[in-house]
């Protein structure tokens, strides 16, 4: 292995993977329903395919891509749908989403992997088999994976990036990906390598997953997986951040406001190209994902495969979750994740990790910006945090905006080191709400 | 803020859920505690004198901010953040050792009252409180702010033979004079950088250990609470500047020069200013670019008072004129923006 790679700024919050990292994956019971939200991506909303009291499979559509940068949502469980209705969705906001009652008999409709191997099909069969699997990326973001992978024809993607970083700590699901489904992940990449006419495909694991880095390294000594190289990273938050990634394993620096192909870099999450690989080998559409389950008030932490659409609730009940001692419920890690106000919203694709904690506060006192600089040495975009927050705590919005606040990522960091407690990222991000008002309503005069 | 109460007792809040275990007040506990090597030297040099003065100095800044605090604002105290005992230290640091009590009271209740409480409190202040108490006494009683005694070992400038006319001086008062005079001998003030670096010379109490100041500063430097950028280039400006306009010697490869420029930068308050008071985060810039403009305009300001002006320190004066232009600093300073595209 050669010299570990990383970005400039960060922080070094404390792994706290112990719990899961060698807990493998678990199969969660199908639970006795199922939510489907129709919106699990960025992008228009899929277009509702049942009826109320239709009979469904498992992989059967439920609602057809809504338009380009959209995907077809399916069903998880076999059953008879219950209703068509507004329910919770883990990013706030009640949503349009199909109830289905499970039968347990898990019939599932008819798998149609490719017609031919992948290595013989064109692009454009590929992208198309991805986009009817209603793949979107699993890291977090939840972009529609082959809008991705179709860039516009001036833009030349030269590599792909595997991102296997999991840098937020908690989460272990991706370690766990890597570990127990390795050929399956790294095919997944080489099906995206040649689907995107890449000639470099990285493999980007961060130092903390030693066991990790040994196995993939060994597969990759496999000539089947020699387009493949494996880059291994510093341990440093946010590395899994796109930009962050493409500048450790490239050295380019993606323009403000840009995408990662304007440097000629797709990045595509671990769980993302296991994915791939099952709409494109198994022709199994993505209706289930890994699932972290940990935080000081979890009983069984876990590594949890779950059907998509399985109440919150049944998850943590799964394992044996303290709610009297539960404070928060964050989906996601503890750095960039949403805290959930109730347990009835569903797994969803994006849904990574489920983290409890006893704490409703993180930090208790905070103090008044003491400029001790350290929020803008944490920063990964070079931003300066602190101003950026004052500017919009007196309403300067103007000014924030001057000072780059809708290049902001919301990773947390500065928040993360700040030792004046000061909640920089929910000014920064009220910022950029009102910035983007003001311009939307410039934009309507205009 | 964005928070509220769900009906099944889950908290909602803006992430990030984790936090740094670094606090305001655990960052002033170890200034506290890096203070600490210059306060045991200041006691062997200066007897205990140096506690008493640093007592009263600590007692009146605590007990202004309280006062304010309590009865003026009527607000919950903010003692607990420790950063009125971190002032009261800092202001006796810069005192002279036989200074009135009570006028050192006097300097932490302007310290506190006019430096920090005035303007709204710990973070919102511009100038670094102690100096402006400091800068407060050296403006009103200038001969008690300006007379120094020997230390308990005997030793008031420093050099090797005292010399008479100038006997009663502080090592950089020594230096001013016997430029002026025609009696300066480089090795004279050669030897009197070991005194220098121990701390025993005339002084303010907790300005003359350079080795006790860099040892408590190494702890802020290794703990990551000081950066470089402020105390290097502060430092090495006045270093170089002194190598070059030593006003002795035009040869500067000579040992003459290198004399004179170390010897300034060990001697009267720069250790304490550059390792301590140029470094106050909440005066000082907030990005590296900004503390190295910072840095070197002490640097400069300090050079140019301490050769051209009537005291023979400037250390304290230049660290509170660049603190005025901080604001600036940070507007000129910006960062280059992560993936800037040039227009
Ligand atoms: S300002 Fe934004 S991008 Fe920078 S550290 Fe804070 S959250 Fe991350
Ligand atoms: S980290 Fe916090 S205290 Fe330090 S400059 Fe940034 S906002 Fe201010």
């Amino acid at each position: 292995m050669f010299g570990k790679v990383s970005f400039k700024g960060g922080v070094h919050p404390p792994h706290s993977k112990k719990q899961t990292e060698t807990v493998a994956i678990e199969t969660l019971p199908a639970p006795e329903k199922v939510i489907i939200p129709l919106s699990m991506h960025i992008g228009a909303p899929s277009k509702i395919a049942v009826k109320r009291g239709e009979s469904v499979k498992i992989g059967q559509i439920l609602a057809e891509s809504g338009g380009f940068v959209s995907v077809p949502a399916h069903s998880s469980v076999s059953g008879k749908v219950l209703s068509i209705g507004n329910f919770p969705h883990p990013l706030g906001q009640n949503i349009t989403a199909v109830e289905i009652e499970n039968d347990n008999q898990d019939d599932a409709v008819a798998t149609e992997p490719l017609d031919k191997d992948w290595r013989e099909a064109a692009p454009g069969e590929i992208i198309q088999k991805i986009n009817s699997s209603g793949i979107v990326g699993l890291g977090g973001a939840s972009f529609p994976t082959h809008v991705k992978l179709s860039p516009p024809s001036d833009k030349k993607i030269d590599t792909l990036i595997i991102n296997g970083a999991e840098c937020e700590p908690f989460l272990t699901a991706d370690h766990r990906v890597i570990l127990e489904k390795t050929e399956e992940f790294l095919t997944g990449a080489l099906i995206l390598k040649k689907t995107l006419g890449a000639n470099d495909g990285i493999i980007a694991i961060e130092d903390n997953k030693p066991d990790a880095l040994a196995l993939v390294n060994k597969t990759l000594q496999d000539s089947k997986f020699s387009a493949l190289r494996l880059v291994t990273m510093h341990t440093k938050y946010p590395q899994g951040g796109e930009k962050q990634l493409i500048s450790a394993a490239t050295k380019r620096e993606v323009p403000s406001g840009g995408l990662p192909m304007d440097v000629g870099c797709v990045v595509q999450n671990v769980g993302t190209a296991l994915a791939v690989y099952e709409a494109v080998c198994t022709g199994t559409p993505l209706y289930q994902r890994v699932v972290t389950v940990t935080g000081p008030t979890v009983a069984k932490p876990a590594n949890l495969l779950v059907r998509i659409g399985t109440p919150i609730r049944n998850v943590l009940e799964h394992c044996g979750v303290d709610l009297t001692k539960t404070k928060k419920l964050i989906i996601g890690g503890p750095m960039m994740g949403l805290a959930q106000p109730e347990l009835d919203a569903p797994v969803i694709k994006s849904t990574s990790g489920l983290l409890t904690s006893m704490e409703i506060h993180p930090g208790v006192k905070s103090y008044n910006c003491i400029s001790c600089g350290k929020c803008a040495t944490a920063c990964p975009i070079n931003l300066v945090p602190s101003l950026l927050a004052r500017y919009v705590e007196k309403d300067l919005y103007e000014d924030a905006l001057d000072w780059n606040a809708l290049d902001c990522m919301e990773c947390g960091s500065c928040a993360y080191v700040c030792p004046s407690k000061i909640n920089l990222v929910h000014f920064i991000k009220l910022g950029k709400y009102h910035i983007n008002a003001i311009k939307k309503a410039a934009s309507k005069k205009e | 803020m964005a928070e509220e109460t769900a009906p099944s007792m889950l908290h909602v809040s803006t992430s990030p859920h984790i936090r740094h275990n670094e606090t305001v007040p655990s960052i002033m506990l170890f200034v506290i505690i890096a203070l600490v090597p210059s306060f045991i030297a200041s006691v062997w040099f200066f007897g205990i004198r140096s506690i008493i003065l640093t007592l009263v100095s600590i007692l009146f800044c605590v007990a202004t901010e309280w006062v304010i605090v309590r009865f003026l604002l009527k607000k919950p105290s903010t003692l607990s953040d420790y950063s009125a005992i971190l002032t009261g230290i800092l202001l006796a640091f810069n005192l002279p050792p036989d200074l009135p009590l009570w006028m050192a009271a006097l300097g932490g209740v302007v310290a506190i009252g006019i430096g920090k409480m005035a303007f709204g409190g710990l973070g919102n202040n511009f100038i670094n409180p102690a100096l402006a108490g400091r800068a407060f006494l050296l403006a009103s009683y200038p001969a008690a702010m300006t007379t120094f005694c020997p230390t308990r070992q005997g030793s008031i400038n420093g050099l090797a033979q005292p010399i008479d006319a100038i006997s009663q001086a502080t090592p950089l008062a020594a230096f001013k004079e016997s430029l002026a005079n025609g009696t300066f001998q480089a090795l004279d003030f050669q030897a009197a950088i070991p005194n220098l670096l121990t701390g025993n010379v005339g002084g303010c109490i907790g300005e003359t250990s350079a080795i006790a100041l860099l040892i408590g500063a190494a702890i802020l430097w290794y703990k990551r609470i000081i950066g470089f950028s402020i105390t290097m280039t502060y430092i090495g400006v006045v270093f170089l500047l002194f190598w070059i306009f030593n006003g002795v010697t035009s040869d500067i490869l000579s040992s003459d020069a290198l004399i004179i420029a170390t010897f300034q930068i060990f001697s009267g308050g720069l250790m304490l200013g550059a390792l301590f008071m140029a470094t106050d985060m909440v005066t000082s810039p907030i990005t590296t670019k900004g503390r190295i403009i910072f840095g070197i305009g002490c640097g400069v300001l300090t050079f140019l008072i301490r050769k051209f002006g009537g005291y023979p320190e400037g250390v304290s004066y230049s660290i509170l004129l660049m603190n005025l232009v901080v604001p600036l600093i940070d507007r000129y300073s910006r960062p280059r923006l992560y993936g800037k595209v040039s227009a």
